[in-house]
């Protein structure tokens, strides 16, 4: 049955569509407690489209407009199939709220809170991650270049580099509450601290990434360590600074968040899920995360783009043409 | 002919769709080889030497026409582990002992540990390489990795060898030595080898039959058959008999590769 | 590099010029006298009128400065005592022991990583194996690692509680679900390392796909799965710390940070803190030393 779905890519999105729409439906009746039937058509449906998802991953095309299409499909395909599963289970099980509430309650809450989700947002990501990051990882960048120019430096901090780089650093987030006060300037030391290590230590790795045959290039065209540094080392270096980036995009949002468990106005993201967590208030725990995971995707994906910007020519972006 | 034929190819074509447009790696090629034939491909680089052998062996599957092994088609053949593969590189574990990657075949064929360590030390015997049992492959020489993996194709005695270039790698001293002695086994085992090579001495010196193919599309221009003694040595790369056989193959090479390309 | 640095020691020129050691050793020195002299402005608040009882002068501000019982930035000996205190002095099973909460802290990393990587592992040999898996989850795991999943530790701990569960299994599955992203990301490209060559030789011997699996496929992902551990375990010591924040834990690095942190203990912060390093760079050096020992049994040149 697959092997002839896989050659015809209308039954398959017909199969999937159906299936989703028929599920989407069954969860709109899923309040209703129903019984054995009900279940046994949710699963069917399930594996309808699993199937057709199966199928839809293999199916054989040249055009790369079609592959691409399908890689973004397959997983769209898969993530909405699971919503729809959590909203059927969730409601028809009856799960109360404090446990797990259904996508369509954090949906409805995220709409009414709007307000309070913004100043949180604002509060952490804008006032504490962003500043913290940009200037943590700019620190360990300035700090690599001075180690790259000054050996005895580098062989005495990178080990160092290598440990911290390895610590559970989020623990000095209340020696940084206690200095910097509980308002986003403790929240941003320890953004700094958390992001220092990582580009440090890539960035040192990506100053060495030059080959030693472009290196002896520069040397023979007599360039001082500035040119050689701004137009081979620098650019050679970019992919690491990158990875160090998007690390460090992550770190500091769990950073952040982390540090306000430790204190906060009463504002942030990490003190509205600590506070919501404890009047049980799931449903906005939830909608907190979903910023969260927005924003923290979005801000991945802004890197990487400017990443592909900036090192296209890195084997790793010419490689992906062809598949 | 009274021998068997247990390689059958009719019309065998094979194209690869890239990205770049459609590659013709084979057009329709007409092959036969005989049970105890000792069979050279040669031919220039990307000639699709390689791909023949890959399609006998099942790891490639024909576009058009058809090819049978033993008789069977390529992938019962498999199934029935009917041949041994030597490929272009030893491919030889990293993570093993010398003993451990020849017994990795009989392992998965489900061997005793008795029947496994005596063919091992058979086979390593066979490539002279006892003693080195113990050492990882990182520990030998490019030759001596090549030869392993020669033992561990021999492991399972197969009735059929595909080897693709197996001394490709190796110094004109060594490779003579090489070929002498899978010449003896050739001849004292009534194996049926299909190799691969891009040398002419090679090539001559080893076999029953020499497969000239030329590429774009690869196909083959002519075979040309030897007669020369089961026993021979080195020494008869030297006789005028072998300077025309090798003569005839410099020709059928130049044939087939266009220059103004 | 430290054991080129201890091997070759020629003279001290030498070890300036190329050894690690020197330059470690100089930048700490540095590092502390700075923290001792940086902890005399920072504790000026507290310092203050006790060095103007004690009728001021340098001898009084220095001793004050770096004596102080709840101070501001404590120095580097004060540090030192408080872990003498608290790991020599009092017997390991008692509470006050910064030994018990170590154990407690390590004992939920160690359960969550186990977990962890039991089912990254497994995650990462269904995702390899099965086309639509690797098509459909793939991307989805990649994409929550841009996600702050920490953030949602003290909900994880809350709705477990909720339904009973609580103790060492909540913070355990909090290092779980933080650690088992390295490994399965990790194990998908270790288990795909194998050439093709590799493969295809495996293919000549109408090999299984278990036979593949376990002949060919695992034992090329080690080091993958090693580094990955490494990255695991660092994480998963991270998780279980700040899975001891949200219940107040009453045990634990997390709890000795929280509790620290709300009665202004610092000498107990900077403790546990120092705790909780050498904790985690001993479990990386773990499993960097297991991952040798593999290596020097899987032929890895030393
Ligand atoms: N997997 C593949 N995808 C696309 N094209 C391929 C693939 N394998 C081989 N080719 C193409 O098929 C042609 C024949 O390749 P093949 O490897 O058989 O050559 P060969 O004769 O063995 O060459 P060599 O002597 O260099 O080993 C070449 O043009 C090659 O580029
Ligand atoms: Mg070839």
């Amino acid at each position: 049955m697959i092997a002839g779905l896989r050659r015809n890519p209308f039954a398959v999105i017909a199969l999937i569509a159906v299936s989703a729409a028929l599920l989407w439906l069954m969860a709109h009746q899923a309040a209703a407690k129903p019984g054995g039937i009900f279940w046994l058509g949710v699963l069917i449906l399930w594996a309808l489209i699993w199937i057709g998802n199966d199928a839809l991953s293999g199916l054989a095309t040249t055009s790369s407009v079609a592959v691409r299409l399908r890689n973004l499909a397959v997983p769209a395909i898969f993530g909405i199939t699971l919503l729809l599963l959590w909203q059927l289970i969730a409601k028809g099980f009856g799960i109360p709220l404090v446990l797990l509430p259904a996508p369509s309650d954090i949906w409805a809450r995220l709409i009414t809170s709007l307000p309070t989700l913004k100043a949180d947002f604002i509060q952490t990501f804008l006032r504490a991650v962003l500043p913290g990051w940009i200037i943590g990882s700019l620190a360990g960048f300035l700090v690599a270049i001075l180690c790259d120019a000054w050996g005895f430096l580098k062989r005495g901090l990178l080990p160092l580099g290598n440990l911290f780089a390895a610590l559970p650093i989020v623990g000095v987030a209340p020696i940084m509450v206690m200095w910097f006060g509980f308002d986003w300037q403790s929240k941003v030391a320890v953004v700094v601290i958390m992001t220092f290590f990582p580009m440090l230590v890539n960035a040192v790795t990506g100053l060495q990434a030059a080959g030693a045959l472009e290196r002896d290039l520069m040397r023979s065209y007599g360039a001082s360590y500035l040119d050689t540094l701004l137009k081979l080392r620098l650019p050679a270096a970019m992919p690491f600074v990158f990875n160090a980036l998007k690390i460090n995009s992550t770190l500091a949002l769990i950073g952040a968040i982390v540090a306000e468990f430790f204190g906060t106005p009463i504002v942030g993201m990490g003190f509205r899920i600590s506070t919501e967590v404890g009047r049980l208030g799931l449903d906005m725990v939830w909608a907190e995360i979903a910023v969260a995971a927005i924003a923290g995707s979005a801000f991945y994906g802004v890197i990487a783009l400017v990443e592909r910007a900036v090192t296209f020519w890195h084997p790793s972006y010419r490689a992906q043409k062809g598949s | 002919m009274a021998a068997a034929s247990v390689i059958e190819a009719r019309e065998l074509s094979l194209t690869f769709e890239t990205a770049d447009g459609p590659v013709y790696a084979l057009s329709k090629v007409n092959l036969t080889v005989h049970d105890g034939d000792f069979v050279s491909f040669i031919g220039p680089s990307g000639c699709g030497k390689t791909t023949l052998l890959r399609v006998i062996a099942d790891l490639e599957q024909a576009s058009e026409g058809h090819i049978s092994v033993n008789g069977m088609k390529p992938d019962e053949a498999r199934r029935k582990r009917a041949y041994g593969y030597v490929f272009q590189a030893p491919a030889l574990y990293p993570w093993r002992t010398i003993e451990r990657n020849v017994a990795l075949p009989l392992e998965i064929m489900g061997f005793s540990a008795a029947e496994r360590a005596e063919r091992i030390s058979r086979n390593l015997d066979l490539v002279n390489l006892t003693g080195f049992e113990k050492k990882f492959p990182w520990q030998l020489s490019g030759g001596m990795q090549q030869r392993v993996s020669i033992a561990r194709a021999l492991a399972v005695d197969p009735k059929l060898l595909l080897m693709d270039e197996p001394f490709g790698a190796l110094d004109e001293i060594v490779r003579d030595k090489l070929n002498q002695q899978l010449l003896e086994l050739w001849g004292r085992t009534k194996k049926t080898v299909v190799f691969v090579t891009h040398s002419i001495p090679e090539a001559v010196f080893l076999s029953t039959h020499i497969v000239v193919m030329s590429p774009r599309p690869g196909r083959i221009i002519d075979v040309i058959e030897t007669k020369f003694p089961k026993d021979r040595t080195l020494d008869i790369r030297e006789t005028p008999e072998f300077l025309k056989v090798a003569h005839r193959v410099r020709e059928g090479l130049r044939q087939g590769h266009s220059y103004d390309d | 590099m430290t054991l080129a640095a201890t091997r070759s020691r020629p003279s001290l020129a030498g070890a300036f010029a190329h050894g690690s050691t020197l330059p470690v050793t100089i930048i700490v020195l540095i590092v502390i006298v700075i923290w001792y002299l940086a902890a005399i402005p920072m504790n000026r608040v507290l310092s203050e009128p006790l060095i103007a009882a004690a009728g001021g002068g340098l001898g009084n501000t220095l001793s004050i400065s770096w004596s102080l019982p709840r101070p501001v930035l404590p120095a580097p000996h004060q540090v030192l005592i408080e872990l003498w205190n608290t790991v020599f002095i009092v017997a390991p099973w008692r509470p006050k022991s910064l030994l018990y909460h170590c154990w407690v802290t390590l004992s939920s990393t160690l359960l969550g990583f186990i977990l962890g990587t039991i089912l990254g592992v497994g995650l990462a040999i269904a995702i390899v194996h099965v086309k639509a898996l690797s098509r459909s989850l793939m991307p989805w795991i990649i994409a929550s690692q841009t996600i702050p999943i920490l953030a949602i530790a003290p909900m994880v701990i809350v709705v477990l509680g909720s339904i009973g569960l609580t103790g060492l299994l909540p913070k355990s599955l909090i290092s779980m679900y933080l650690c088992f992203f390295p490994v399965t990301i990790g194990m998908v490209k270790g288990l795909a390392s194998p050439d093709p060559m590799q493969l295809d030789l495996m293919r000549t011997y109408n090999a299984s796909t278990t036979q593949v699996l376990w002949k060919l496929r695992w034992p090329a992902s080690l080091p993958f799965l090693f580094a990955s551990l490494k990255v695991a375990i660092a994480i998963a010591l991270v998780g279980a710390i700040v899975g001891e924040l949200p219940t107040g834990a009453q045990a634990g690095i997390g709890a000795r940070l929280l509790n620290g942190s709300y009665y202004g203990q610092t000498q107990q912060i900077w403790a546990a803190l120092v705790a909780a390093a050498v904790m985690s760079s001993g479990l990386v050096w773990l499993i960097g030393f297991i991952e040798r020992r593999v290596a020097l049994a899987m032929g890895g040149r030393p």
